[in-house]
């Protein structure tokens, strides 16, 4: 009788096997990683015990003491240092959320200049790129800080717009809008609007599909998102005034103003991310092959229609993966808002804050942990958007 | 019944499609639109061109010995405050007998790195691998000194150009491995190390690199026994390399899964172990292919290094705008000293990227999946 392990491959032994092998090695580097963690709590922990720094977020109930230059909250030095995350949260968000919009709007007409058959605009528009491609941001935001807006006139000699928009070496004042009394109803029309437009839209899409004939949706949402609410403006008696700036002393008083730490700030992040965006749009518009234009010219479609209904959609399932990342970058980027004194997160909380409290740790690990959340959610977004926009393959 | 039985010549083609006129008329004047574009464009030329070069070459002051000799009222760009800064500008605060210590690594390297441009150089692979593992530490003896009777000059008086090639040419160098391998563990089956791999990836690509910066030098010392103290420079090297591999490791696992299923199962077919058929198949293949990107990351990396001012290093952004800035002797000349940044920069970074551009147009083979 033969043995029968002798006909079958012999089983290797234990410590050749890849599946064994694969569990022990991530053992050891589970151990290892493990060791290495502790090491650095029980380090951290025995020097802060040294510098005299209790550990926990006691600090956050504590008296701030200082002063934030721009805060969209009430915040005097009374507050607690728990309220100057918040401030610095909300200035980086109202940073990015401007500078987003900012960018993708340069970025898309630069974008488009780029591919226009006008040899001069063209010719701009990759100047413009490739200068503000290639020099750092910090070094621009410095640039249109200390450089350009430093230049300004001082407020007695402000440049003014239509003699309602300012702007001097102390920031950019604009009106501010102030609603009276009748102003809800001009909001109601515009609410109004909106949801008929919906209606509208999805009435002409089915009568499309059922009798072919089209409907000019995007004149009627005009008319309705735009004209109904001015004719309610109107008719109410135009309920709302402006609180136009006005030069009182040595300054402009009431109306909007714009710190210029946030103006340049803006700028800089503006010129510099539409440099991107505008190499992404013209990528994407270049990926749809002249096929389908000529398709659906012959297929009698109108040039405008062809871009709205061929071109856009597929070019921008090309343009937004990168865009989202572009959007990231800038969220990122506001951060540089530090070298001029912007009161964002990282100047006010990994700045002031951690120089007068030494809670280094909790106060990385918290603005690391914003950045965090704020880059995932803005990459969820993009992705259900993606996925929204995606192609539906068979 | 008339049959021509010679050729006629060829008459000239008509004159409003050729020349001059005829590129006009297509492409700036083709349609009123298109004419108000270009009537915009040329205003635009016009409000920033003239007054540029008016300001940065005709009424510029190139030479001057004080400050005094740049000023007035029709005086331009005051260039003479650059070229008496010149010096620190390239070396921050490097002892002058020493200087050129600096300039030899810098010549060493340049003079390594040009066979690597030509096609017909010979043992390439052993000379790209001089530069990246020996060439290190040449530089480093002879920047730093301790060795072989050169004075040592401590961190903190590097600054300058230099110190803004050195924290990115260290940044890549010691990032390229380290993203590797993370991009190999992003890319394993075992899923504790495939776990691992993406939370580092992704937790240094989610938080800006100040905040890395910070973390490096406020948290590093702490995370050490105590009393360990170390230099400046070192810990923002950590942070930027720990920032950098992340972004490395990105661009290399896009080129790891260009390779084809094949390559892997060919190289498994062989008989080769894991890392064998990662360095001898896979990697040899992807890297290549990753080269225009890993170009890119270093632009980002190069224009980035600019950051380590907010931590108080002597960059050439740092030594221009903190140092010269605030130079009594030369006071109010931020403009000059920032569009001279700007064009060292702009400099670098232009060559770079066209370089990356011709690199994949090169690679481009063509077929695209």
């Amino acid at each position: 009788m033969t043995d029968k392990t002798s006909t079958l491959p012999s089983k290797p032994p234990i410590w050749n096997d890849p599946k064994y092998r694969a569990i022990f090695f991530q053992i050891i580097l589970l151990l290892g990683l493990g060791f290495f963690l502790y090491t650095i709590v029980e380090n951290t922990l025995a020097n802060m015990r040294a510098r005299g720094i209790s550990t926990g977020f006691a600090f956050m109930k504590e008296k701030a003491g200082f002063d934030i230059l721009m805060s969209l909250i009430p915040f005097d030095s009374d507050s607690t240092y728990g309220r100057t995350f918040i401030v610095g949260v909300l200035n980086t968000l109202l940073v990015t959320g401007l500078g987003i919009i900012f960018a993708t709007i340069l970025g898309f007409i630069v974008g488009v200049a780029r591919l226009s058959s006008n040899w001069l605009i063209r010719k701009i528009a990759t100047v413009y790129i490739e200068i503000f491609r290639n020099i750092p941001l910090l070094l621009q935001i410095m640039f249109w800080y200390f450089v350009v807006l430093r230049a300004m006139p001082s407020a007695r000699n402000s440049m003014s717009l239509f003699d309602s928009i300012f702007l001097n070496v102390r920031g950019l004042y604009l009106p501010a809008p102030v609603p009276a009394d009748g102003f809800k109803y001009t909001v109601i029309a515009f609410v109004i609007g909106l949801i008929a437009t919906f209606i509208v839209k999805r009435w002409a899409k089915k009568r499309q599909e059922a009798t072919g004939q089209p409907f000019p949706v995007f004149w009627t949402a005009l008319a309705l998102i735009i004209l109904l609410p001015l004719l309610v403006f109107f008719i109410t008696g135009k309920p709302l005034n402006w609180d136009i700036p006005k030069l009182q002393g040595f300054n402009f008083q009431g109306g909007m103003s714009v710190i210029p730490e946030l103006f340049a700030l803006l700028l800089a992040l503006t010129i510099y991310t539409a440099t991107f965006i505008a190499e992404i749009v013209r990528s994407g518009i270049e990926a749809v092959s002249h096929g389908q234009s000529e398709a659906a010219l012959s297929l009698g479609l109108s040039p405008g229609q062809n871009l709205r209904l061929v071109v856009i959609p597929q070019a921008m399932r090309v343009i937004i993966p990168p865009l989202t990342s572009q959007y990231l970058n800038l969220a990122k980027n506001s951060s540089l808002a530090m070298a001029i004194g912007y009161p964002d997160l990282v100047a006010v909380f990994m700045g002031t804050t951690l120089n007068q409290t030494g809670q280094a740790v909790e106060i990385v690990a918290m603005t690391m942990a914003f950045y965090l959340t704020l880059s995932l959610t803005i990459s969820l977004f993009m992705n259900w958007y993606n996925a929204h926009m995606a192609l539906v393959e068979r | 019944m008339y049959v021509t039985d010679k050729i006629l010549p060829e008459l000239p083609a008509p004159s409003n499609t050729k020349g001059i006129i005829h590129w006009l008329k297509t492409n700036l004047f083709n349609g009123p639109i298109n004419t108000i574009l270009t009537l915009f464009g040329l205003y635009l030329i016009y409000k920033i061109i003239p007054p540029l070069i008016d300001w940065a070459f005709i009424k510029a002051t190139w030479v001057a010995e004080t400050r005094d000799q740049c000023l007035g009222d029709d005086k331009g760009a005051c260039w003479a405050y650059i070229r008496n800064r010149f010096d620190q500008i390239i070396y921050g605060f490097y002892p002058n007998a020493e200087r050129w210590r600096v300039n030899l690594a810098a010549i060493l390297l340049v003079l390594l790195t040009i066979p690597l441009f030509f096609k017909k150089t010979p043992k390439k692979v052993w000379l790209g691998g001089f530069i990246l593992l020996v060439f290190p530490f040449i530089a480093y003896v002879l920047i730093h000194g301790g060795w072989f009777g050169f004075k040592v000059v401590t961190t903190d008086k590097w600054g300058g150009l230099m110190l803004t090639i050195i924290i990115s040419l260290v940044g890549i160098l010691m990032a390229l491995p380290l993203g590797t391998i993370l991009a190999l563990g992003r890319r394993s089956h075992m899923p504790i190390v495939k776990s691992l791999s993406v939370v580092f990836i992704e937790f240094w690509r989610g938080v800006p690199l100040i905040t890395v910066l910070f973390m490096s030098s406020v948290m590093l010392p702490l995370f050490l026994p105590e009393g360990t103290d170390f230099d400046k420079l070192l810990r923002a090297m950590i942070g930027i390399v720990l920032f950098q591999s992340a972004y490395v490791a990105e661009v290399v696992r896009g080129g790891l899964q260009a390779i084809p299923k094949g390559q892997y199962e060919a190289a498994v077919a062989m008989g080769l172990s894991y890392w064998k058929s990662m360095f001898l198949v896979i990697l040899p293949q992807a890297l290549k292919l990753v080269i225009p990107g890993l170009v890119n990351t270093f632009i980002a990396l190069f224009k980035d290094t600019t950051l380590v001012l907010i931590i108080g290093l002597f960059d050439l952004l740092a030594i221009i705008q903190n140092v010269l800035g605030a130079d009594s002797a030369w006071l109010g000349f931020d403009t000059e000293g920032l569009v001279f940044a700007a064009f060292l920069f702009w400099i670098f970074t232009f060559s770079m990227s066209r370089y990356s551009m011709a690199l994949e147009k090169k690679l481009d083979t063509g077929h695209r999946n």
